[in-house]
């Protein structure tokens, strides 16, 4: 086949191959020969995050396994912004079951490939914060526990945003959801609540865990390629920012991502077998109140008078981050 | 080859013999020996090629089932009563995704208040999830049907239930002929599937599908099991022929050729309405009895053929529907309507309550000359209930009503059989 020089002229962004690298080191979506898994055509929203995510992670893992791959998918937007016929955009084997079973459905997946011999063929189960972090919980850590060989990718846009944005427990204090309303003497979520699924599924001992975002998706594929090189429970927590659940402008969601990693909000890291290996360092940590003011979720914190004292708060979550992470390269867990 | 065995054994190596390549297994009673025996044998290489999947609930269970199905293995997995319940979403999720599971019932009641024993409440309650549901009347019944089911399921790509009644038959020891591995491998040919997760040829299976396509989506579930009227029969001949033994297909009858009093039940309670109608006949009274094998799809039109010239009909469930009664009757009266029979409701067994000849024959003498309730409740003890409703009319804080009961009925040795 005949190939040509593609040239990319975005700048100051992650999002497509640099082609100030050589060929072999630029991203899976800087090449003919990505597989567009999630097709276009699809009815995401306009700067979806997810859809973003969804496409790097599995064009990415597809590559990984030279195309044989499977995918299982929870309940939510990615399943139904993708899949409603004629419009269905996944150039994946795909299967679509219940909202809180993706990983349980992916074991089962992967269980069948074992029995059949097809060794080749690998399983990924990918569902949204509501499906991983609450209904999709036990079958989660059932996976991890018996360490099936399943790389489990959760894109976590903070709610429930397939059913018109409602709190989950990935959902940060102070953020403003149908179930949290900016009302009372405590507008949006509260202090103190919410789970740490990376955390948790560290504690599972479980072969890789990685957080990652749709900032840097080079730092994405990157993830999601070595979790297919390797075996058994594998579990990767993407940022994805949500232009109607957060009340955002659907050209800053890659910004938003990126604010939320340099403010300290959401760290980067990698862990293997319950340890942390890497972390991905703030080079100039971004105060939180520039992350959220860019969010109408966050509208509350801003007027009609400015919220020092919980917009401190928030910082301190952030700082306490950066010191636990090492996200300035000397912390420890 | 004939064995003495417990009922959940016979079930287990009669799945054994079906080839299974993924079993989920997660422990509830009474079905629980089943998925032990299988784990075991699969730990000790008596299965080829099979994957047996300690999970982490029943929800679990049969998702793992789903994307086995879904990627072209054959999978089974076990149940009873809350475990049931607790999978609910993925029973009906299965079938509409038409994915072959044959999943056996140790069929137990239903809590509150919570009860380990036998009923059919359990499997009754997932009447219309779009599963095939299979009644076991004997041990041997139960492995002839999982043997038959694992076909018919493949067959229509249609998840199959078997339901076994809990501990009558799930731990009873008994004789039970296990066919050999070369019968059942002649019987049940290799899994073809319908669908199939593969790289080769990428299918999106679970898609959202709104009001334009719905209705014709569900039609073809129902368009399914209509086709299994005539398949259940058509296997059960061919195992008949193979194995030499009858399963009956959709129903079986007994006396009941000029039978006035018909009486209909599912899974091993008609062994003791079957010694009852002997009596009876004995007696001149003239009575028979239907037992139904496959309740869904329902045997309309074979059950009008055998009622035939009957002149009532006494449904004796192991279950009820809070609020009319009768499930099992719903669907006799359905099947019956127009014939303008007297249809009577006998609920008994609950809870594993035993169900004595004495109390059946009662209840069936009184049918038999039209003076039984439409309704009733075999063995109720009504000063029970008259005190407890008394206490409610009287008491603003009466308290919990079964733990009333049983301090009312004082020790649970007294009150047992």
């Amino acid at each position: 086949m005949r190939t040509s020089h593609v040239k990319f002229y975005q700048t100051g962004t992650f999002t497509v191959g640099n082609r100030l690298l050589s060929e072999t080191e630029r991203s899976v979506q800087s090449t003919l020969e990505r597989t567009n898994a999630l097709n276009s055509g699809h009815r995401a929203c306009q700067g979806c995050g997810e859809a973003l995510g969804a496409r790097y992670a599995i064009d990415a893992a597809m590559r990984a396994t030279n195309n044989q791959l499977i995918a299982a998918n929870a309940t939510g937007c990615l399943e139904v912004f993708s899949t409603p016929y004629p419009e269905t955009s996944w150039q994946v084997p795909w299967i679509h079951s219940l909202f809180g079973n993706a990983a349980a459905v992916a074991t089962g997946v992967a269980a069948a490939l074992r029995v059949k011999g097809r060794t080749d063929t690998r399983v990924v189960a990918q569902g949204g914060d509501g499906g991983t972090t609450d209904i999709g919980f036990g079958c989660l850590s059932g996976m991890f526990e018996r360490n099936d060989d399943v790389l489990y990718i959760c894109y976590d846009n903070e709610a429930y945003m397939n059913t018109g944005v409602q709190r989950s427990s990935a959902t940060p204090p102070t953020a403003r959801t149908a179930t949290t309303q900016a009302v009372g003497p405590e507008p949006g979520n509260v202090f103190g609540q919410g789970k740490n699924v990376p955390l948790i599924a560290m504690a599972h001992e479980i072969p890789y865990v990685a957080t990652a975002s749709v900032a840097d998706v080079r730092d994405l594929e990157a993830k999601v390629t070595k979790a297919m090189s390797m075996h058994g429970a594998r579990y990767i927590h993407i940022l994805v920012p949500c232009p109607l659940g957060w009340g955002s402008a659907p050209h800053d969601t890659v910004k938003l991502a990126r604010l939320a990693t340099e403010s300290g909000l959401f760290p980067v890291f990698e862990a293997e077998r319950g340890e942390i290996t890497d972390r991905r360092t703030i080079r100039k940590q971004v105060p939180v109140e520039e992350y959220l003011r860019l969010q109408r979720r966050f509208a509350h914190l801003f007027k009609p008078v400015l919220q020092v004292d919980v917009i401190a708060r928030l910082q301190a979550a952030a700082d306490r981050n950066i010191r636990r992470f090492g996200l300035h390269g000397q912390g420890e867990l | 080859m004939l064995k003495q065995i417990e009922g959940s054994r016979a079930v287990a190596e009669a799945v054994a013999l079906c080839r299974p390549e993924v079993i989920c297994a997660y422990p509830i009673t009474p079905q629980t020996h089943i998925v032990e025996n299988l784990g075991q044998m699969v730990k000790a290489g008596e299965v080829d090629n099979c994957e047996f999947i300690n999970v982490e609930s029943e929800f679990a269970a049969l998702s793992v089932a789903i994307g086995a199905s879904a990627t072209g293995a054959r999978a089974y997995t076990a149940t009873a009563s809350q475990g049931l319940l607790f999978m609910a979403e993925a029973v009906y999720n299965a079938s509409g995704l038409g994915l072959p599971i044959v999943m056996t019932i140790g069929n137990r009641a239903i809590g509150a208040p919570i009860n380990i024993w036998n009923d059919q409440q359990d499997s009754m309650s997932m009447r219309d999830a779009g599963w095939i549901q299979l009644y076991a009347e004997t041990n041997q019944d139960a492995v002839d049907l999982h043997i038959q089911a694992t076909r018919l399921a493949e067959e229509l790509s249609v998840p199959v239930m078997v339901c076994v009644d809990g501990f009558i038959l799930t731990h009873a020891y008994e004789r039970v002929d296990i066919p050999t591995q070369e019968q059942v491998d002649a019987f049940v040919p290799a899994f073809e599937p319908r669908q199939l997760l593969d790289p080769a040829e990428p299918v999106t299976i679970g898609a959202m599908v709104g009001p334009e396509a719905f209705t014709e989506v569900r039609y073809l579930a129902h368009y399914r099991q209509m086709q299994a009227l005539w398949l259940i029969p058509e296997l059960a001949e061919e195992y008949e022929q193979q194995f030499g033994r009858s399963t009956g297909g959709l129903l079986r009858s007994y006396r009941s050729d000029d039978a006035e009093t018909l009486v209909i039940a599912l899974g091993s309670v008609n062994g003791t309405i079957k010694d009852v109608v002997d009596k009876l006949r004995d007696e001149g009274t003239a009575i028979g009895s239907v037992s139904i094998t496959s309740f869904r799809p329902f045997p309309a039109k074979r059950l009008r053929e055998v009622v035939g010239q009957a002149r009532r009909v006494v449904v004796i469930e192991k279950s009820l529907a809070v609020g009319i009664g009768g499930i099992v009757s719903t669907d006799v009266r359905m099947a019956l309507a127009g014939a303008g029979l007297p249809v009577y409701t006998v609920v008994a067994g609950l809870g594993g309550r035993a169900i004595t000849q004495a109390s059946l024959r009662e209840a069936l003498l009184k049918a038999h000359r039209d003076v039984l309730e439409r309704l009733t409740f075999l063995d109720l003890r009504h000063d029970v209930i008259h005190r407890e409703i008394e206490r409610l009319e009287t008491q603003r804080r009466s308290g919990p009503v079964a733990e009333n009961i049983l301090r009312q009925l004082g020790s649970v040795a007294d009150h047992i059989g």
